[in-house]
């Protein structure tokens, strides 16, 4: 058995994503080998090499693949594929991407979005917003999938000395999407998806103005990550990467604070996994009490104000 | 300009899935069903750049039992101009969408596909981007914004940390996610005259696609239920128990 991870990074740092994906990899058991595509990402294949259990790094590069334009990723993947029982990548935005289109391409069922590994060939995933669970088997063949990296506790970063080698970067064929531009959102707050505490707000904010006046300042104070449901996301109060739930962040901190977050199924779908939740809503009906560990029947603008004095 | 829109009929956004009691899947007996949202967004879209005078003609296709003809006929009803479905009673993995989906792209050569980005019931997110690759056309995930101009089409995409525009030349798969438009009610002369508008009716037999499923199902499960929570009397009650009996502040 041999298992491939492909990894996701920034260009410069291996993000703790791949570290839980590897997770995944070593519950399936074999060699594990790394992929790293990008453009000249030698300090992410440095730092693969460094982590246990980790047989061989690869790498391909080229400027598409800088940008993890799916064609191009799938492309770099295909040559090697022959040589992997199971090609594994966490399930972030690219990875959603781009492991479809590779699984296509080997005539493989992918499976998304993995939260366990029973056997080799035997997974559980998520379906209907998180409201039901699949266990599914592969019937013979390649394993192609995503895995959650919320699911995984990361391996360990450092023990491994892995070789580090360059793989052909494949030939695009010029049909490829072509990267324009990007807005990355800058934050000195931590990653959404790796936060341990996570605060998380809604429509009740009214206002965009409003929405960071109240959430900013929490979120410093707890040093933890801004979320926000899917109608605070619509009406502009938040930028799209702060969307928690089905179809977008999945997050499983030690702490989430719900703040005038009502509690659809698809926004529960992105955080009920978290470890101890929080609910700030004045409505006492409101679904997220449901499954909060702590709800305080409040309106956010005295609860909030009160919350900050409180944490001193 | 030709677009063509998959469709798919699921589970009611607003219902809550229940899982069978033998675990063989989600039960889905007299549960309300509707076209999946993110498919409706892509109708919208498609409806929209005939309204601009870019598409000149939309057809919806969707894979599934007989009942999905009423999905069929919601997008005639918001614009599209005819239907076609595949008749299945199985629910067929993505890959095997993908192959169907390429065989009528095939017929019906159109510039564009707009589909949604996920099936809500499956969760999968994958079957664009097959298609795309099986075609060998490139593909815009998570669309956010889509700008078409002769023969290529700008694309804005929403992806973790912000947003990435992608330059797609034309034929493309773009898929739609949630903020690329907010879908329009059909109005009651348009669902009157999607009734006369032609479905075309075929099985995955009559494009010679195998729908066999690759993974096999072993269960269906009920995830794992939360403790019941509690509520607390004030804020300094909130804090001190997450202090003190949760320990996470």
């Amino acid at each position: 058995m041999a298992v491939l991870v492909i990894a996701d990074h920034d260009g410069s740092v291996l993000n703790e994503t791949t570290l839980k994906t590897l997770s995944a990899a070593q519950a399936i058991g074999g060699d594990i080998d790394v992929l790293v595509v990008g453009d000249d990402a030698s300090a992410v294949a440095q730092a693969a090499a460094k982590v246990a259990g980790v047989r061989k790094v690869l790498t391909a590069s080229s400027p598409a693949l800088g940008k993890m334009v799916a064609e191009a990723v799938a492309d770099a993947v295909l040559p090697l594929a022959g040589g992997y029982d199971v090609i594994l990548s966490p399930a972030t935005s690219a990875g959603k991407n781009f492991i479809p289109r590779l699984a296509a391409r080997m005539d493989v069922s992918p499976i998304i979005d993995i939260i366990e590994v029973v056997s080799a060939d035997t997974f559980v995933r998520p379906i209907y917003a998180g409201n039901a669970l699949e266990t599914v088997q592969s019937t013979g063949g390649k394993i192609v999938a995503t895995v959650r990296p919320t699911a995984f506790k990361a391996v360990a970063a450092d023990g491994g000395s892995a070789s580090v080698e360059a793989a052909d970067a494949g030939h695009a064929d010029g049909r490829e999407a072509k990267f324009v531009s990007e807005e990355v959102v800058k934050s000195d707050r931590p990653e959404l998806g790796a936060a341990k505490i996570v605060v998380s707000g809604g429509r009740a904010m009214g206002s965009a103005e409003e929405f960071h006046r109240v959430m900013d300042p929490l979120a410093d104070k707890l040093g933890a990550a801004v979320g926000a449901s899917r109608a605070a996301v619509d009406a502009g109060y938040a930028p799209n990467d702060y969307q928690v739930g089905q179809t977008g962040k999945v997050v499983a901190p030690d702490l989430y604070i719900a703040i005038g977050i009502s509690g659809a199924i698809q926004h529960l779908a992105g955080m009920k996994d978290s470890k101890v939740i929080v609910a700030i809503n004045k409505d006492a009906d409101a679904p997220i009490f449901q499954i909060a560990d702590y709800g305080l029947v409040a309106d956010y603008k005295t609860a909030v104000p009160e919350l900050m004095t409180a944490l001193g | 300009m030709k677009v063509l829109v998959p469709v798919k009929r699921v589970i009611d956004y607003n219902v809550k899935a229940r899982v069978k009691p033998d675990q063989t899947g989600v039960d889905l007996a007299n549960v309300k069903m509707s076209m999946n949202p993110f498919d409706e967004i892509a109708v919208e879209e498609a409806v929209r750049l005939k309204e601009k005078g870019i598409a000149t003609e939309i057809v919806a296709v969707s894979i599934g039992p007989q009942q999905a003809q009423e999905t069929i006929r919601t997008a005639l009803a918001m614009g599209a101009d005819r239907g076609i479905l595949i008749v299945c009673d199985t629910d067929p993995e993505p890959l095997a969408i993908a192959k169907l989906l390429k065989a009528v792209a095939g017929e019906e050569s159109p510039n564009l596909i707009l589909m949604g980005k996920q099936a809500i019931d499956g969760d999968n997110n994958a079957t664009g981007q097959m298609l795309a690759a099986l075609l060998d056309w490139p593909q815009a995930t998570f669309a956010s914004k889509l700008e078409v101009s002769g023969e290529s089409a700008s694309v804005t995409r929403e992806v973790d940390g912000g947003l990435q525009v992608l330059e797609v030349s034309l034929p493309a798969v773009v898929t739609a996610d949630l903020r690329l438009n907010e879908p329009r009610y059909a109005s009651l002369p348009n669902i009157m005259k999607a009734k006369k508008k032609p479905i075309d009716m075929k099985t995955a037999a009559d494009y010679g696609v195998d729908v066999a499923a690759k993974l096999k199902v072993l269960k269906v499960t009920e995830p794992p239920k939360r403790g019941g929570g509690i509520k607390v009397a004030d804020v300094a009650d909130l804090v001190s128990k997450l202090k003190n009996e949760a320990g996470v502040i």
